[in-house]
C-alpha cells in the first residue's frame, strides 16, 4: 500500500536539512521496497521540529521531527509509515498545542497543502473568496473590507479598506495593484511562509484588489534574498496563467488581470511603500514625499494600492467568510488575527497566528519555551530593526497596535525577536544607527546624515568620553532624526536606540573595552 | 505609463569609453531583448546581466542606458543604489552572512568575525583563489534558526564557525 508523506519545501526547513531527509527517505524506501509518495508542504510554522516529517495515517498526519538523514533507517524499522512508535513521534500534528491554540485564517492551508497545486487549494476552500468578489459591485468588496477592520500588515497599520476607497474613487484608465513582499524587516517571515506555502491565497487576494478598485495590473516587488520564495510564485502564477485565473478571463467572469513578480536588489528601503514604487519603475529606491498618497498617484503615476502581502492574503478569507466573522477576532481597533514570528533566541520559535489580544509574555513563554540558551530573556525587540527594545517589565503588553504604540513602541510587521542576558544593550544601539546608515535612501538630512553622526555618538558613549555630555547630544540629535525625517527609517531608527537607553543604562555606563582613540573620538 | 519610443532620442547618450567584450556584448543585449517592452524594465534588465556575467560591467552601463533612452547617469544611480548589485566580477560563490538582530540574538556577531578569519578576506572581499566572495545581508527570513547564511542561493541555518567551515568545504566539492 501507498504512503504518503509531507516533508516541508520552506526555505527554513531547507536551511534545516529538509532536502536532504527527503533523499534518505527516497532511498531508504526504495531498499526497502515501500511504496512512498512524498508531498513538499509549506511550514506549519513549529521550527524546532524542522524537518518534520508527517505521515498520512486513519487517524490523521502523525509527525515526526526533527529528522535527520541519520535517523531514517530507524523510523522504517519503527514502522513509522504506520505511525509506529519512535523517539522522534510527535504524535498527531494539528493537536501540538503549539499548533492547535492558534487561529490560522490567513494561514489557514499552510503547512496542510501542496501549495503548488490549485486542485489542493480549490479542495481547501481556494477561489471561494474571488468567486464571490466576482459576483460583487467594487464598492461592496471595499466595503467587506472595510468593515472587517483589516488593517496593512506591513507595519503602518492603516485600514486596508480606507486606502481601497481611495484608489476606487481616483479615476484612471489605467491602476495598479502592487504587493509588498520586500519583508526586511529582521525576525519577520510570515510573507515569506506564505509565498513558499500557499501562494495561490497571495494571487486570490490581489485578483480581489483589483476587481475591487478597477485595476488590471498587479506586481508582487520581491526581495531577492527569497530566491525559495521566487520559484514558488513563478510556478504559482504560470499555473494561474494556465488555468485561467489569471489573465483576460478570470474564471470565465470576461474581467481582466495579469500579474507578474518583480525582484528588488537588495535595498531594506525598498519596503517602504514610495521606495518601492520608484524601484518598481526602475528607478533608485528613493523616498517620495507625500502627499499625493499612491492610492491617488502612485505606480506610474497613476491609482496604486499597494499593501503586504499578509494584508492581501487575509482578503480571501475575509471575502469568503463575511466581514464579521474576521472582524469578531482581536480586541479593539486591532481586528482580526496577526501573524506573529517568534524569532531570535528561543527555544520554539516559529510562526503563530492568533487573534490580537494575547501578551508578549504569554508569546514568549507559552509558546517559546523561554530563551534557546537556558539563560533569561532580557531584551525582545518587537516590530523589526526600527522596534523598540522592550525590557521585561513591559512583557505584558497586548499584542495591539493602540498598547505598543503607548509605550513607545510597535507591532510593526508582527517579527518578535528575543535576546538572552549576554546581549550589550549599547552595541544593539549601535546596531540599529549602523544599520540606518547602511541603508538610508540618502534623501532626506537626518537620516542620511543623523545615522553616521548616531553611530560616533554612541562609540563615544561607549568609550566613556563624556558620557553625560553625548548623551544630550544623542536625545537632541534622535529628536531631529523623529521630527525631522522623510519616512519611518529615520524617523523610528531613535526608538530601537532611544528605548536601549531608556531601559538598559546600565550597558552605556560599563567600563571601556577600547580606548577612546580606537573608536576615531575626540 | 512611459511610453520610450515617443521620447526624441539624444545623441550624447552615444556609448563612450571602452567597448564590451563580444561575449559580454551578447549578454547586456540578450538581457535588453528580454525584458523589451516592460514597464520600469531597468531594474529586470540589470538582474538579467548579473544572472548571467555575474556583475555588471561598467561598459554595460552606456548601452543600456542608450537602448533605454535614459541618461547613463541613471543606470550608474541604478547600480550604485543597490548592495545586490556587483561592478566588479566576483568569486565563484558568493557566500553571504546575515548581520541582523534576530541572527546576533544566536551568535551572528561571532559568526561574522569567524567567516572572515576563515576566508580572509573582509565583506565585499574575494579569496585569493577566487572562490568565494564575502558578503554581509540584513536578513534571509530564517530568523527563527540562525544565525544564517546563504551560499548563492542555498540557505544554511543555525551556523557557527565549525558548520561555516564544513560548509565552504561542502560547496567547494559539490558539481558546479
Amino acid at each position: 500500500m501507498s504512503s504518503t508523506l509531507f516533508i516541508s519545501c520552506d526555505a527554513t526547513a531547507l536551511a534545516l536539512g529538509a532536502e536532504r531527509v527527503v533523499r534518505a527517505i527516497g532511498a531508504e524506501a526504495a531498499r526497502t521496497g515501500s511504496d512512498v509518495r512524498i508531498v513538499r508542504n509549506g511550514s506549519r510554522g513549529m521550527f524546532w521540529l524542522e524537518p518534520l516529517v508527517e505521515v498520512v495515517t486513519p487517524a490523521g498526519r502523525i509527525g515526526y521531527g526533527p529528522v535527520e538523514p541519520r535517523d531514517v533507517p530507524g523510523l522504517f524499522a519503527a514502522g513509522f509509515l504506520n505511525g509506529g512508535a519512535h523517539a522522534l513521534r510527535l504524535g498527531l500534528v494539528e493537536e501540538i498545542p503549539y499548533f492547535k491554540n492558534q487561529e490560522r485564517l490567513t494561514f489557514a492551508r499552510v503547512g496542510r497543502t501542496d501549495p503548488l497545486s490549485l486542485l489542493d487549494y480549490r479542495a481547501n476552500d481556494g477561489l471561494r473568496g474571488l468567486t464571490r468578489a466576482l459576483e460583487m459591485a467594487p464598492e461592496d468588496i471595499v466595503k467587506i473590507v472595510t468593515d472587517s477592520g483589516l488593517r496593512g500588515r506591513g507595519g503602518a497599520a492603516f485600514p486596508a479598506g480606507i486606502k481601497w476607497k481611495t484608489a476606487l474613487g481616483a479615476a484612471s484608465n489605467q491602476k495598479y495593484i502592487v504587493c509588498n513582499a520586500d519583508e526586511g524587516d529582521s525576525g519577520t517571515f510570515s510573507d515569506r511562509m506564505v509565498m513558499e506555502g500557499d501562494p495561490f491565497v497571495l494571487i486570490e487576494g490581489m485578483i480581489i484588489a483589483g476587481l475591487a478598485v478597477g485595476a488590471t495590473q498587479g506586481y508582487i516587488y520581491l526581495r531577492c534574498e527569497y530566491p525559495h520564495a521566487h520559484r514558488a510564485l513563478q510556478t504559482a502564477l504560470a499555473a494561474a496563467y494556465a488555468n485561467n485565473i489569471l489573465g483576460l478571463d478570470v474564471l470565465g467572469s470576461g474581467k481582466r488581470f495579469d500579474l507578474e513578480v518583480r525582484l528588488g536588489a537588495g535595498a531594506y528601503i525598498c519596503g517602504e511603500e514610495t521606495s518601492l514604487l520608484d524601484s518598481l519603475e526602475g528607478k533608485r529606491g528613493q523616498v517620495r514625499a507625500k502627499p499625493p498618497l499612491p492610492a491617488i498617484s502612485g505606480l506610474f503615476g497613476q491609482p496604486t494600492i499597494i499593501n503586504n502581502v499578509i494584508t492581501l492574503a487575509s482578503v480571501p478569507i475575509i471575502l469568503e467568510r463575511g466581514a464579521e466573522y474576521y472582524r469578531d477576532f482581536g480586541m479593539g481597533r486591532s481586528r482580526g488575527t496577526l501573524p506573529l514570528q517568534l524569532a531570535g533566541n528561543v527555544k520554539h520559535g516559529g510562526l503563530i497566528e492568533k487573534a490580537f489580544g494575547l501578551t508578549l509574555r504569554e508569546l514568549l513563554y507559552d509558546y517559546g519555551g523561554g530563551s534557546a540558551s537556558g539563560r533569561p530573556i532580557r531584551a525582545v525587540q518587537v516590530g523589526g530593526p526600527l522596534g523598540a527594545y522592550l525590557p521585561e517589565s513591559q512583557f505584558d503588553t497586548p499584542i495591539d497596535y493602540e498598547a505598543f504604540a503607548a509605550i513607545k513602541g510597535m507591532l510593526g510587521h508582527g517579527g518578535i525577536v528575543a535576546f538572552d542576558d549576554t546581549v550589550d544593550m549599547a552595541q544593539q544601539a549601535r546596531f540599529a544607527m549602523e544599520f540606518c546608515a547602511i541603508e538610508s535612501c540618502g534623501k532626506c538630512t537626518p537620516c542620511r546624515i543623523g545615522s553616521t553622526r548616531g553611530v560616533e555618538v554612541i562609540d563615544r558613549i561607549i568609550a566613556d568620553h563624556s558620557r553625560a555630555m553625548n548623551e544630550a547630544l544623542l536625545r537632541d540629535l534622535c529628536d531631529t532624526m523623529v521630527n525631522g525625517s522623510l519616512c519611518a527609517l529615520g524617523g523610528l531608527t531613535p526608538y530601537p536606540v532611544l528605548s536601549a537607553l531608556e531601559h538598559f543604562s546600565e550597558d552605556f555606563a560599563k567600563e571601556p573595552a577600547l580606548p577612546l582613540s580606537a573608536v576615531g573620538g575626540g | 505609463m512611459p511610453k520610450a519610443a515617443e521620447k526624441i532620442p539624444l545623441k550624447v547618450l552615444a556609448p563612450r569609453g571602452p567597448a564590451l567584450p563580444p561575449e559580454q556584448a551578447k549578454a547586456v543585449q540578450a538581457a535588453l531583448d528580454a525584458n523589451r517592452g516592460l514597464a520600469g524594465s531597468l531594474l529586470p534588465i540589470m538582474h538579467a546581466v548579473q544572472d548571467s556575467l555575474g556583475y555588471i560591467p561598467e561598459a554595460a552601463v552606456p548601452v543600456i542606458a542608450q537602448d533605454l533612452n535614459i541618461s547613463r547617469a541613471d543606470v550608474h544611480g541604478m547600480l550604485t543604489f543597490y548592495h545586490y548589485f556587483r561592478r566588479h566580477p566576483g568569486g565563484r560563490h558568493i557566500v553571504y552572512v546575515c548581520r541582523s538582530e534576530a541572527c546576533q540574538a544566536r551568535g551572528a556577531r561571532a559568526l561574522e568575525e569567524d567567516a572572515k578569519k576563515i576566508l580572509g578576506v573582509d565583506f565585499h572581499e574575494t579569496t585569493a583563489d577566487g572562490m568565494f566572495t564575502l558578503e554581509p545581508v540584513y536578513c534571509l527570513g530564517n530568523c527563527a534558526s540562525g544565525p544564517s547564511v546563504m551560499i548563492d542561493k542555498d540557505l544554511h541555518g543555525r551556523v557557527d564557525a565549525e558548520r561555516f567551515q564544513a560548509l565552504l568545504v561542502e560547496t567547494l566539492e559539490s558539481p558546479p
